[in-house]
């Protein structure tokens, strides 16, 4: 499996194709489309991570010292966002993913134009799969 | 003088810049109003030529800027149509100015069960501020529905009105649905069971009549920015009565008359709710917004904003599938929707990089929401300067973004 470095400049390089915003949220969007469906038994309370504007089912396992997550959004763009971030994080060693430095974000400049990416829930998505690496990485999960 | 849009837009110097490469379609003016360059001035003016702490200044300037505040105070007295400067308090804005009613009006005046009635229209600025003084002091918060066109259920409050309500606050516009609702009626209401009441203007004093003695407001509240003013100003107007029988809210300077060990006594109003070194150069920068709107006739400004805005229900009308939210029998400056299958965060996302600002969630008003049975809505709020173009935009953006959502 690739590292989280080599997708994430795999995935700068994706929106280097695309100069336009709107043709880059097309893609977010399409991205979001693609995702496989999240299991009804996984849309639970307990998988909710809330941003202000919309809301994330996040479904989180621990094997063998890896993190998998499966997400899903009402938002299309949120979605996107966090197929994103399934490419990144997703099947990955847990230790990695602690010490991942998300550059991606940024070199996109996904950073810059979704201002309110406090509001849209992503950073809370970030904490959640850090945290839950955390976990994994100490056997608490 | 006339109304000239296009002379009108130019005074606005932000209007006229672009927003990720496409020209500013700026419609989210229930949350802030953009500035004249005049409002502009007179802030860069203070500062320039002026700057300096107000009332107790022995020093030219000082008194250069004490006159320039107070005579703001009385700019803003005259728009609201006070009887008196006194009865203008400055605050940071709307919320702060309810916040020290339900303080101050209730340590004095509301006693355990004794009642407070708010509405499901209101900002949670109108809202939290009541429920939270009900808890501190015993008493119940009641609450008037609106129906489903987005109007005040006036027989429920009818009949929650009692001789144990000590006040009813409400919103003359609501933020959410632009419903106006019927204040000179709902006050005299309010009046005959012997309740105060408190008008939240902040979404009405910049868009319809704003008299306060024609309304008969025991308060009324607004805040400087959504009038073409700067951020951090507010106003509070309350009737002399009432603000000479209410403690001060805060402690500290300006707010006293005479401090020793064993006894504090209190500034005559307004000074007395005015604690501190106020903000000097926000009043002066409301009062050029508030000149700024002397130069034009009002009725006229309203009528071209009440054009603009029939035209914006008639054109997002015509999209298929956008359901809007308030059909209130009066209706001002706010067109509140929803597209079926659509997440309010991706229209206003994929507005937003077509240069459209609206503004999308919930409006910080949750109990509305939960009425409407939906998360939140896409808001498109109007000002003086806005034009049928802006709505041609709006409209346009949408449907591009319906597209690019697969719709």
């Amino acid at each position: 499996m690739a590292s989280i470095q080599e997708i994430q400049n795999s995935i700068i390089e994706d929106f280097s194709f695309l100069p336009e915003w709107d043709e880059r949220y097309a893609y977010l969007i399409e991205l979001g489309q693609k995702m496989d469906p999240l299991p009804e038994a996984y849309r639970s309370e307990a998988n909710i991570v809330r941003g202000c504007q919309s809301t994330v089912w996040l479904h989180r396992e621990c094997q063998e010292d890896k993190v998998y997550f499966k997400a899903d959004s009402d938002s299309l763009i949120v979605k996107g966002l966090a197929a994103l971030l399934m490419q990144v994080f997703s099947g990955q060693p847990a230790e990695q993913v602690l010490k991942a430095d998300l550059t991606f974000f940024e070199e996109t400049g996904l950073n810059k134009h979704l201002s309110s990416q406090r509001t849209n829930g992503l950073i809370a998505m970030i904490e959640e799969i850090q945290s839950f690496a955390a976990k994994c990485k100490n056997g608490e999960v | 003088m006339a109304i000239n849009i296009e002379k009108i837009r130019e005074d606005f110097p932000i209007l006229s810049r672009s927003v990720n490469g496409k020209p500013l379609t700026y419609l989210d003016n229930a949350a802030t109003t953009q500035k004249p360059q005049t409002v502009i001035d007179a802030i860069v003016d203070y500062y320039t030529n002026y700057n300096s702490n107000i009332h107790r200044g022995t020093h030219h300037l000082s008194n250069l800027a004490t006159e320039a505040h107070e005579a703001a105070r009385n700019t803003i007295k005259d728009y609201i149509n006070a009887r008196h400067d006194r009865e203008i308090i400055f605050t940071r804005g709307t919320t702060e100015a309810i916040n020290l009613v339900a303080s101050s009006f209730g340590q004095a005046f509301i006693k355990p069960g004794d009642e407070v009635i708010v509405t499901e229209l209101e900002h949670h600025s109108n809202f939290v501020p009541w429920q939270m003084i009900c808890e501190r002091q015993g008493a119940h918060f009641r609450v008037v529905p609106f129906d489903e066109n987005g109007d005040l259920q006036l027989d429920v409050l009818e009949k929650l009105l009692s001789d144990r309500t000590r006040i009813l606050a409400f919103n003359h516009v609501s933020n959410s649905l632009g419903t106006v609702n019927p204040a000179k009626e709902i006050i005299k209401m309010a009046h005959d069971a012997g309740a105060a009441v408190l008008v939240d203007a902040a979404q009405s004093v910049q868009h319809i009549e704003h008299d306060v003695q024609d309304l008969d407001a025991d308060f009324y509240a607004f805040s400087g920015h959504k009038i073409y003013g700067p951020t951090g100003i507010g106003v509070l107007y309350g009737k002399e009565k009432w603000l000479d029988a209410m403690p001060p809210y805060q402690g500290g300077g300006e707010m006293i008359d005479q401090v020793s060990v064993e006894k504090t006594t209190y500034n005559k109003i307004p000074f007395k709710f005015e604690a501190g070194t106020p903000n000097i150069v926000g009043p002066i920068g409301l009062a050029a917004a508030i000149d700024y709107i002397n130069n034009f006739n009002f009725d006229e400004l309203i009528a071209h904003e009440d054009d603009v805005l029939q035209y914006g229900f008639e054109k997002l009308g015509e999209i298929d599938g956008l359901k809007i939210y308030s059909q209130a029998k009066r209706h001002t400056s706010i067109i509140a929707f929803n597209v079926e299958g659509i997440h309010h965060y991706d229209l206003g996302t994929l507005l937003d990089t077509q240069g459209v600002a609206v503004r999308t969630g919930h409006h910080c008003t949750q109990p509305i929401m939960t009425a409407l049975g939906v998360e939140g809505t896409v808001r498109a709020s109007l000002a003086l300067y806005n034009t049928k173009a802006d709505i041609d935009s709006l409209v346009a953006a949408i449907r591009k973004a319906l597209k690019m959502l697969g719709k």
